[in-house]
């Protein structure tokens, strides 16, 4: 019964995402404000709809409902309860439904919180967004419905697949979603501002908290994404430059240009029609994403419900809303006037600069992507694009990103004297020089990844350092400034502080991480990196729904037990997969990394052991980088709204 | 996600990518073959190396690689043996000829268009008039300033 509620509510939803759709545009259009009324009431039936579906989906998987088929194959009553909830969202239909939830929570909000908004635009944007949720439903409905029967309801169900039955892994998903979907945001945004014909500072104040919430959702999916294939994989790889991974990467970095070009759009009313541009290609890498994942058409190790038939819809979709979107652009973008003026050497010019190399290097991941595709269509070449051309084409960008940064991030707006910034970043830059100095020294291998990457990453973030403390005037009571600073400084300095971990923690784990691989027996010690890895013993140990061989390990240093570590082989007997359950003993500088592999024939177990340095900075700049845009999105000043009701004579809010 | 076509890798032969009896005793050599495998597609998994898979197929490439190594082959007619066996499609690093030129100009390319074009457009902005900004009604006027008043 609940089930077939929910059913029902899902088509209602997608009804109520039609009328949205429709009735404020023309409403906006005509200018009658009774129509344009409609959308907020609508966009919240809409999300309240498919909530109560998506609840009703979850209600089944909670409660092992065997009738439902999608929960026959991917769950399973000896499941632990965390993975019965996100189980609804490990599999193709589930996710789906969770994908269209969040298109309509974002439209929500906008109805919600949208409303300062001026009431033609809102009206538009919520129309917008609604029709990226009508094609959504529609798929949704059409190929991919989660609420479809059994005929002959079995026992017991197929289990989730184990490797999805993980913390990191179970929420890595609807983190992704957020992202791709608040991407829809700006794009909804920047369709209305088309269909309006204007774009101001105004809008690109509007706008870029949905941006920015959308990058950080990304920011925090993908790290969340990439710890996960770090300690399940068994070798400690965090990054595979895989199709679904850049699938994800691509509007990430997108999401970063449109970022910085929203900035300019509001502070200096430039880069108008590019901004609207990055904000359309935004979301259109974000369904290329969704295509990829589910269409089969790039091979991927993520190939996740793959049909061509539902890949058809998807392109479908992606190319309906891309058109439409592209050509509302070529006839409107010739009315965008840039007003700002400003010099060659400027906070302008540089975030221009900042704005073309991600959005090459976005390019250059797509164009490596797709390239098999290609090349096997037009050229008949069966070819392979893997880890060594991106490390190699898509470096550098990151690399004259990194040298650029700290430089633009203190240029001021319109003319600046370069001068003076470079000689308020000479501490910071000698200071990088030293740290990648002393690296090169340090290091016995050939490698210049290593030195170069340390220095980057000083450079960032002393460079940060340096901006923030640049802020704060001259004189007496600096660090009482300091804290004063508005949290959007402090946001923009702990992003890009964050940044130079990541490059920190990348550079050093591809150019000194060690490895040792060998057979050992009970008893036998392994030494890796001035540490001493002594293996106890190995035993059989019955987990919930699997069985495990769990090897005990103690870490020496000096003789004296730092850490135990226990790495684990599992079987799950209904899903008939093996997984391997790496231990990590982690620490600030490093971690220790062990997989354990099979029983040899001549007794004892492979085991692999790895010293990896910095690997945590990687996640940590990760976590930061998103640290630094909530600071920058609870910034007051996006709380235009709050803060205009307060004046008494203040225009309200229409 | 990617662990479904790596469950169907580690069901073929569920073990650890390089087992400790394909090392080779010469650390020298057994580097040259870590690196080399890192470079080459593991044929019937998705997108990893040979290096990091942990399929049958994969075994035998890396024992194939050692062999040639072993043989006295450098690291260039070592890879060159196997493509000459795989095909194109086994190296993960595409070649730059024919074709594939595009594939690794599109970058530099797109750059070098990006900076021109960034630079006719900055160059422009440079000597613009600056604009007068009131075209917005007074009441526009009005609201704006409300919104944008920090």
């Amino acid at each position: 019964m609940i089930t077939e509620l929910g059913h029902f509510a899902l088509i209602l939803a997608c009804l109520v995402a039609v009328l949205q759709s429709t009735v404020p545009l023309i409403g906006a259009h005509k200018r009658w404000p009774g129509w344009m009324a409609v959308a907020e009431p609508a966009a919240v039936a809409q999300f309240l709809l498919t909530a109560a579906s998506f609840a009703a989906l979850t209600h089944a998987f909670v409660t092992s409902d065997f009738s439902l088929r999608l929960v026959v194959l991917n769950s399973h009553t000896d499941k632990p309860l965390l993975y019965k909830i996100t189980g609804v969202w490990g599999n193709h239909e589930g996710s789906m439904l969770l994908w269209v939830l969040i298109v309509a929570l974002f439209g929500a909000a906008v109805a919600w919180f949208g409303t300062n908004l001026p009431p033609t635009l809102r009206a538009r944007v919520l129309s917008v967004q609604a029709m990226i949720g009508v094609a959504f439903f529609l798929f949704i409905v059409f190929t991919s419905n989660p609420f479809l029967r059994m005929a002959v309801p079995p026992f017991n169900g197929q289990d989730l697949n184990p490797l999805l039955q993980d913390p990191g892994l179970a929420f890595h998903p609807p983190f992704l979603y957020l992202g791709y979907v608040g991407l829809s945001m700006t794009f909804s945004f920047a369709v209305a501002a088309l269909i309006e014909g204007r774009v101001d500072a105004a809008w690109g104040r509007w706008v870029r908290p949905w941006t920015l919430a959308a990058w950080i959702f990304l920011t925090i999916g993908i790290g969340l994404g990439s710890w996960w294939a770090y300690y399940e994989l068994g070798w400690g790889g965090f990054w595979f430059w895989d199709p679904v991974e850049n699938a994800s990467f691509m509007p990430w970095l997108i999401a970063a240009a449109l970022l910085h070009s929203a900035i300019v759009v509001e502070k200096r009313e430039a880069l108008k029609s590019w901004t609207i541009l990055m904000a359309i290609i935004a979301f259109g890498f974000s369904m290329v994403g969704a295509f990829i994942t589910r269409s089969g058409v790039l091979t991927s190790v993520h190939a996740f419900a793959t049909d061509p038939e539902r890949g058809v819809f998807l392109l479908a979709i992606l190319a309906v809303f891309m058109m439409g979107a592209l050509t509302l652009f070529a006839a409107r973008a010739g009315a965008m006037q840039a007003k700002g003026v400003f010099s060659m050497v400027s906070r302008e010019s540089v975030l221009v600069l900042n704005n073309i190399l991600l959005a090459v290097s976005a390019f250059v991941v797509f164009v490596g992507t797709v390239w098999p595709l290609v090349a096997e269509m037009a050229f008949a070449r069966k070819l392979s694009v893997g880890a060594p051309f991106f490390n190699a084409a898509f470096s550098p960008f990151m690399l004259a990103l990194g040298l650029i940064l700290p430089v633009g991030a203190m240029l001021p707006w319109k003319r600046a004297k370069l001068g003076r910034i470079l000689r308020a970043l000479v501490p910071a830059f000698g200071l990088a020089l030293a740290v990648g100095a002393l690296a090169w020294a340090m290091q016995s291998g050939r490698s210049a990844l290593g030195p170069i990457g340390l220095f980057l990453a000083a450079w960032l973030i002393g460079g940060a350092v340096t901006d923030l403390w640049s802020r704060t005037g001259r004189g007496q009571g600096r660090l009482a400034r300091l804290a004063r600073l508005p949290r959007a400084d402090w946001g923009k300095s702990v992003a890009h502080a964050g940044f130079g971990v990541t490059i920190a923690g990348v550079a050093a784990m591809m150019a000194w991480q060690t490895e040792d691989i060998r057979v050992m027996q009970e008893g036998d010690t392994v030494d890796i990196a001035g540490y001493t890895l002594r293996l106890d013993t190995v035993e059989q140990v019955e987990g919930p729904n699997y069985l495990s061989t769990t090897a005990r390990f103690a870490l020496l240093r000096e003789g004296r037990e730092v850490g135990r570590l226990h790495p684990e082989k599992r079987i799950y007997p209904v899903a008939q997969m093996p997984t391997t359950e790496a231990a990590l003993d982690n620490g600030f500088l490093r971690d220790i990394y062990i997989a354990v592999g099979d029983p040899q024939e001549g007794g004892g177990w492979a085991v692999r052991s790895y010293y990896k340095p910095l690997a945590n900075w990687i996640w940590g700049g990760a976590i930061l980088m998103a640290l630094g845009g909530l600071l920058s999105l609870s910034d007051r000043r996006f709380r235009v709204a709050a803060g205009a009701r307060k004046v008494p004579q203040g225009v309200p809010a229409e | 996600m990617r662990g479904l076509i790596l469950g169907l890798c580690l069901l073929a032969a569920p073990a650890l990518a390089v087992q400790p009896d394909e090392i080779l005793g010469d650390p020298a050599l057994e580097a040259r073959a870590r690196d080399i495998s890192a470079g080459l597609r593991c044929l019937v998994c998705r997108n990893e190396s040979i290096d990091e898979s942990n399929a049958e197929l994969a075994r035998d490439l890396r024992l194939l690689v050692r062999e040639r190594l072993v043989a006295g082959d450098t690291d260039e007619e070592a890879v060159a043996y196997i493509v000459d066996r795989y095909g194109e499609y086994v190296l993960l690093n595409p070649t730059a000829t024919g074709a594939n030129l595009i594939l690794w100009l599109a970058g530099p390319l797109m750059l070098g268009a990006g900076l021109v074009i960034a630079g006719l457009y900055l160059r422009r902005r440079a000597s613009a008039p600056e604009a007068e900004a009131v075209r917005l009604s007074a009441e526009e006027e009005a609201r704006l300033r409300d919104i944008l008043r920090d």
